[in-house]
């Protein structure tokens, strides 16, 4: 699982880093962790808000660090849309 | 290896010469600091009494709560429904009043001012309503407004916050109507926008939760104006302004003409010569006397509607975003305080009184412009503003200051141009010194 997240490395957005690799860890995922800093990147990304996470290249949260919790419901469901789909 | 564990380990590689480099900076400090010069040690005891002053004075009265208050704005305030506002669709309108007022909101530090400006701009309103956020953002985000009005009085802090919302509205029209013509470059992606949450609570729930968390602030804060009347034993009467206290005497500035000095002129007085001084009766000061009451009252409203009315959750992500808050911008303001302690002892005053020291379309242009170039750490521009004050910088070119200083730097000026062009960019550095000017030179005039 490809999971990016997105923003230009301030306090917020290294904390949903933390929290997605947390979670991504507890659930027992095979991913990638990618971060996008740059703002030109970002915006073709469709984002107006950091810190964001995508998965799999679908922007997912906008401007908010959700808790670990909401996260691996987030995540869980990614990975069984992912199954379903191969 | 992939590419996040590169990037990751990348990130660890560079954090760890950081540490090296703060290692070697403070070791050359410390290895070629001459003490014996008595400027230096003057200049490092007045570093620490600024320290001092900040801890004693500002901290736990006004820059803990208002840390607490930014934690709660980015927790329980939606702030993708004030996006939505800002959105491609929007009406114009709307788009520039919410985009010069939003900041509160948004910009609660000046971190997330670039991105929420590139995204308005290539997402969302457009250049204009982007523009004018740009420029409030950064004056109106809380923590700004209340160390403001607290450290360089209140007046000054009421026009940074009502001055850069009027003219963010004017910034962000002429830079529609400057570039007009080439406003159709956007970016092709869909603006993901978050989807609408349920609100977890009744609109009037926030409200009162909030109104109670800034009047607690507000209280805790409340300045004493010194407003007295002043007898003298020779049994003349005035009323003033009380300043400065010494041993021996003390120092007012005249609210009336009296003995041959003119309203508004600072005296100093021996003790000896003063009868008595007596408080005026305002509301101002019976607020003053009453403030821990009336801040006690509101910090258990507080308590109990974040007992009652939040889950422990939300409760937990305030409180974590109140510390991220702190970790980030706690150690930049106090280290700023220090930084500005130390050089504003070794500037000689009549320096800055020569550049800065009145109100005039210079000594604003001045101040503009190298608030545009300079770049201030978050808040750090209030020590600054202050210290400059007490060498003798006037009031109108401090407002320009503190107006031009964080809305744009050399830094982020980069990061605009990347993102908006080298024209774009040059327009709106030139738009805000010009705008800050004016905004000082009337304040100034006003004063």
């Amino acid at each position: 699982m490809q999971l990016t997240v997105i923003g230009p490395g301030c306090a917020r957005c290294k904390a949903l880093a933390q929290f997605v690799e947390q979670a991504a860890k507890e659930l027992g995922l095979q991913y990638e962790l990618i971060k996008v800093t740059d703002l030109k990147q970002i915006m073709a990304l469709g984002v107006m808000m950091t810190p964001a996470l995508a998965i799999n290249g679908t922007v997912k949260v906008v401007g908010k660090v959700p808790s670990v919790a909401e996260l691996k419901t987030l995540l869980s469901q990614a990975a069984e849309a992912e199954k379903a789909g191969k | 290896m992939t590419a996040g564990t590169f990037a990751t380990r990348w990130n660890r590689l560079s954090s760890e010469w950081k540490t090296f480099a703060w290692m070697v900076g403070v070791f050359l400090l410390a290895y070629y600091l001459p003490l014996s010069n008595p400027k230096v040690t003057a200049a490092i005891q007045e570093a620490f009494r600024l320290l001092q002053w900040y801890a004693r004075n500002h901290t736990l009265a006004c820059v803990v709560p208002a840390l607490f208050i930014a934690g709660a704005v980015i927790t329980f305030l939606s702030q993708a429904s004030v996006m939505r506002y800002l959105g491609p669709n929007s009406n114009k309108l709307t788009a520039y009043s919410v985009a010069s007022v939003s900041g509160g909101i948004l910009a609660v530090c000046s971190c997330s001012v670039l991105p929420v400006f590139a995204g308005i701009y290539r997402l969302g309103a457009g250049l204009g309503p982007a523009s004018a956020f740009l420029y409030s953002g950064p004056a109106i985000n809380i923590l700004a407004i209340f160390l403001t009005a607290r450290v360089l009085g209140f007046s000054i802090g009421l026009w940074r916050a009502i001055g850069a919302v009027a003219f963010a509205f004017v910034i962000g029209l002429l830079m529609a109507t400057i570039f007009r013509r080439e406003e159709g470059e956007r970016v092709a992606a869909q603006a993901a926008l978050p989807e609408p949450e349920a609100p977890k609570r009744p609109l009037w729930k926030t409200t009162i939760f909030f109104v109670c968390l800034v009047a607690f602030l507000v209280f805790s804060d409340w300045y004493n104006p010194g407003d007295v009347v002043v007898r003298t034993a020779s049994g003349g009467q005035f009323a003033a302004v009380a300043l400065q206290e010494t041993r021996d005497d003390m120092t007012f500035q005249l609210k009336e003409d009296w003995a041959g000095h003119r309203s508004g002129e600072k005296v100093t007085l021996a003790k000896k010569d003063l009868a008595g001084i007596q408080e005026a009766k305002t509301w101002v000061i019976a607020v003053y006397h009453a403030r821990w009451y009336l801040a006690g009252l509101m910090g258990l409203a507080v308590l109990l509607m974040t007992w009652r009315w939040m889950d422990r959750a939300e409760v937990g992500q305030w409180m974590r975003n109140t510390w991220d808050f702190t970790k980030l911008l706690v150690p930049l303001l106090f280290g700023g305080v220090f930084v500005v302690g130390f050089i504003s002892a070794l500037i000689p005053e009549t320096y800055v009184a020569s550049l800065v020291g009145d109100n005039s379309l210079k000594s604003n242009l001045v101040a503009s412009v190298v608030g545009a170039f300079w770049y201030f750490a978050t808040l750090t521009e209030i020590p600054i503003c202050e210290a400059l004050g007490k060498l003798g910088m006037a009031p109108g070119p401090m407002l320009a200051l503190l107006l031009a200083g964080p809305a744009v730097s050399l830094p982020n000026m980069l990061v605009l141009r990347s993102v908006m062009g080298t024209k774009k960019m040059l327009v709106f550095t030139g738009l805000v010194i010009v705008m800050a000017t004016i905004t000082g030179m009337i304040y100034g005039a006003l004063r």
